[in-house]
C-alpha cells in the first residue's frame, strides 16, 4: 500500500494534477479581466462613439490627444489631492491615534475604551460609498448643509460654498475622503502594536524617553511593515477614486474636481467618446502599475535591509 | 543594551508603590488632554451618522422650518414611508443579498482552490500567476467597463444579478487566491505528507487536512467579501441599470439626484441602506479587526 502510493507519485510529475483546480480562477481571470483588458486597449486606438456606430482607425492619436489635454493634466494634479486625504494625512493622523490608543487610552483606561474608539474610527468604512456620498453631499451643501448650520451657529454669515467654489471645492471632496479612510489605518497599526514586545517601551520609559520620543524611536520603526502596507493599498486606492467625485461633484464646479476615473466615466458614458475614455483608462493603469510596481520594490527592499541588519 | 538598562533600573528607581505615584501624579493632566482628544476625534467621526439618524425622523416639514441641527419636534416614520413609497427596497435588499452571498461563498470556494494548487501544490508558473491576480486587484475597474458592459449584453446576462455575481466571484478571488497562497505556503509538509502516505488523493487531502487549518482563515475572507460586494458601487450601477435588479447601495444613488425627494427621505433611505452592512458589522466585528491584520499579510 505505501509503496505502492510512493512509486504512483514518483512516476506522475508532482504538480500536474493541480491545474485542475486553477481551471475555474484561470478561465475567470481571462474572461474577466484579461480580456476584456486588452479589448478596453485595443477599443483606445479608435474613434468610436459605442454602440452600432463605426469604428475609425486612430492609431496613437488618442493617447497624442491626451497628452495635450489641459483636463487630463488637471485630473493627474487632482490625484495628488487625492493622495494627500487618502494616504498622507490618514496615515499620519492613523500613526498617532493607533499610538495614542494602545500605549495610552488602552493602558490607562482600559482596553475595552481603546476598542470602542477605535471601532466609532473604523465605522466610516464599512459604509457603502452611496451612502457615505449622500451623507457628504448633505454635510457640504450650501443651504442647509450640516458644517455650514455649524458654522452660522457660531456667527459666521456668509459660510463657503464648499462645492460650488472651484477653489475650494476639491477640499472639501479631502474632507471626506480623511473621514472615509482614517479607521483603516488606525485599525490596522493598532493591530501591528500587538506584536512589537512590550519591555521596549518599559526600557524606554525607564530610561526617561517621553511620549512622543518612544513614538518616533519605537512605535514607527516597529509597526514599518505595516505601514508599506497601508501606504501601498491606498495610494492604488487614491489613484482609482471615482464614486466620491461622481456622487460629491460630478467632477465640477468648473471642471475642478475631475480625477482620471471621473474623466474616463464621462468620456464612456457622457460623451459617448469611447475611444478617448479607453485611453484615459489603459493610461491611468500604466501608472498604477508604475508607482505600485516602485512601492512593492521599496517594499521588499525595506523587508530585506531589516532582515540582515 | 538590556544588560545596561537593568542595574540602572536598580540604583535609580525607587520601591513600585512610590514609582506608581510619582508616574501618576506626572501624567495625571495629561491623560485627560489625550482621551479628550481621542473622544472628539470620535465625535468628528460620529457627528454626520448622528444627524443622519436624527433627520431621519423629522417630516420634511420641521427639517425646513428648523434646519437639520434641531432635534425632531416629533419623531415621525413619514420619511420613511416616503422612500419606500419611491423604492422597491426589499427588493433592492434581495438583490443585495443575493450577490453579496452568492460572490462570498463563490469567490472564497474559487480561492480556497487555487491556492491549493499554487501553495500547497506549487505548480510551475505559480510566481507569475500570482503576479496576474495581484495586477488584477489593482486594475481600476475603469479599465474593464466597456468591455465588460458589451459582454454582459452579448451573453444576456445584462441586467440579471449573474452579471455582476460573475465579474465579482473573479476579482475578489484575485485577491483571496493571492492572500491564501502565501498563507498556505507556510503549512508544515510533514502534515500533508503524512496523509498522501495513508493514500489520500489530492481532493482528500485538500479537504480534511487543507480546510479544517484554512477555516478561521477563510471565514475573515468570506465576511470580507460580503461586505466589500454589498457596497460596491461603479461595475454594479453600470450592469444594472434596470430598477428590478438594483442593489440597495445603487437605489439609493439613483434617488438622490431627483430634486422632488425631500432630504428626510434621503436621510432615512440612507439610514435603511447602511442598517445591513451595519448589523453584519457588529456580528462580525471580532472577525473584521482580526481580518484586517490577516490582510495585512500580503
Amino acid at each position: 500500500m505505501t509503496t505502492a502510493a510512493l512509486t504512483r507519485r514518483r512516476t506522475r510529475p508532482r504538480s500536474a494534477g493541480y491545474w485542475l483546480y486553477l481551471l475555474p480562477m484561470i478561465a475567470g481571470t481571462l474572461l474577466i479581466v484579461l480580456l476584456p483588458f486588452a479589448v478596453n486597449v485595443f477599443i483606445s486606438l479608435f474613434r468610436w462613439k459605442g454602440g452600432v456606430a463605426p469604428m475609425r482607425w486612430n492609431g496613437l492619436q488618442n493617447y497624442v490627444d491626451l497628452l495635450n489635454d489641459a483636463q487630463f493634466w488637471l485630473a493627474f494634479k487632482n490625484t495628488i489631492f487625492m493622495i494627500v486625504g487618502i494616504v498622507v494625512i490618514p496615515t499620519l493622523l492613523g500613526l498617532l491615534l493607533a499610538a495614542m490608543l494602545f500605549d495610552y487610552i488602552g493602558r490607562e483606561f482600559g482596553g475595552k475604551a481603546a476598542a470602542f474608539l477605535r471601532a466609532t474610527y473604523y465605522l466610516p468604512q464599512i459604509l457603502p460609498i452611496a451612502v457615505a456620498g449622500f451623507i457628504w453631499s448633505w454635510v457640504l451643501a450650501t443651504q442647509n448643509g450640516l458644517l455650514n448650520s455649524v458654522i452660522k451657529a457660531l456667527g459666521v454669515t456668509s459660510p463657503p460654498d464648499w462645492l460650488g467654489d472651484p477653489n475650494i471645492a476639491i477640499y472639501a471632496v479631502m474632507l471626506m475622503l480623511i473621514w472615509l479612510q482614517l479607521g483603516y489605518p488606525v485599525v490596522i497599526f493598532m493591530a501591528a502594536l500587538q506584536r512589537v514586545d512590550p519591555e521596549l517601551y518599559e526600557a524606554a520609559s525607564l530610561d526617561g524617553a517621553g511620549w512622543w520620543r518612544r513614538f518616533r524611536a519605537i512605535t514607527v520603526p516597529q509597526i514599518r511593515p505595516e505601514v508599506f502596507v497601508v501606504v501601498i493599498t491606498a495610494t492604488v486606492g487614491a489613484l482609482k477614486v471615482f464614486a466620491p467625485v461622481l456622487i460629491l461633484t460630478g467632477g465640477g464646479p468648473e471642471g475642478s474636481t475631475v480625477v482620471p476615473s471621473y474623466y474616463s466615466y464621462r468620456n464612456f458614458f457622457e460623451l459617448s467618446k469611447v475611444g478617448y475614455g479607453s485611453a484615459i483608462a489603459t493610461a491611468m493603469s500604466i501608472v498604477i502599475f508604475a508607482v505600485a510596481g516602485v512601492m512593492l520594490w521599496l517594499q521588499r527592499r525595506s523587508a530585506r535591509e531589516e532582515a540582515v541588519g | 543594551m538590556t544588560a545596561t538598562i537593568a542595574p540602572d533600573r536598580e540604583a535609580t528607581l525607587p520601591t513600585p508603590t512610590r514609582r506608581s505615584t510619582q508616574r501618576r501624579r506626572r501624567s495625571r493632566p495629561l491623560r485627560w488632554v489625550i482621551l479628550a482628544a481621542a473622544i472628539v476625534v470620535a465625535l468628528v467621526m460620529l457627528a454626520p451618522l448622528v444627524l443622519l439618524v436624527l433627520n431621519a425622523f423629522k417630516t420634511g416639514g420641521d427639517y425646513s422650518a428648523h434646519g437639520p441641527l434641531a432635534l425632531p419636534t416629533e419623531w415621525s416614520l413619514k420619511s420613511f414611508q416616503d422612500y419606500l413609497d419611491r423604492v422597491d427596497f426589499l427588493r433592492a435588499l434581495w438583490n443585495s443579498v443575493v450577490i453579496a452571498t452568492l460572490v462570498a461563498l463563490l469567490g472564497t470556494l474559487v480561492s480556497l482552490l487555487s491556492a491549493y494548487a499554487i501553495g500547497v501544490g506549487r505548480v510551475r508558473g505559480s510566481t507569475a500567476l500570482l503576479a496576474v491576480f495581484l495586477l488584477a486587484t489593482m486594475l481600476p475597474q475603469e479599465a474593464l467597463i466597456y468591455p465588460l458592459f458589451y459582454g454582459a449584453q452579448a451573453t444576456g446576462t445584462f441586467n440579471t444579478v449573474w452579471s455582476v455575481i460573475i465579474v465579482f466571484t473573479v476579482l475578489q478571488a484575485a485577491f483571496g487566491t493571492y492572500l491564501l497562497s502565501s498563507v498556505m505556503s507556510t503549512l508544515p509538509p510533514s502534515l500533508l505528507e503524512a496523509a498522501a502516505l495513508d493514500g489520500a488523493g489530492r481532493w482528500r487531502i485538500l479537504w480534511s487536512v487543507v480546510y479544517p487549518v484554512m477555516r478561521p482563515t477563510l471565514s475573515v475572507l468570506m465576511v470580507f467579501f460580503f461586505v466589500w460586494t454589498w457596497n460596491e458601487f461603479y461595475i454594479p450601477l453600470i450592469l444594472l441599470s434596470d430598477q428590478s435588479v438594483q442593489t440597495v447601495p445603487i437605489a439609493l444613488a439613483t434617488l438622490q439626484g431627483q430634486n422632488s425627494i425631500d432630504i428626510t427621505s434621503l436621510n432615512a433611505g440612507s439610514l435603511l441602506s447602511l442598517l445591513p452592512t451595519l448589523i453584519f458589522f457588529i456580528i462580525f466585528q471580532r472577525t473584521l479587526s482580526r481580518g484586517v491584520t490577516v490582510g495585512s499579510v500580503k
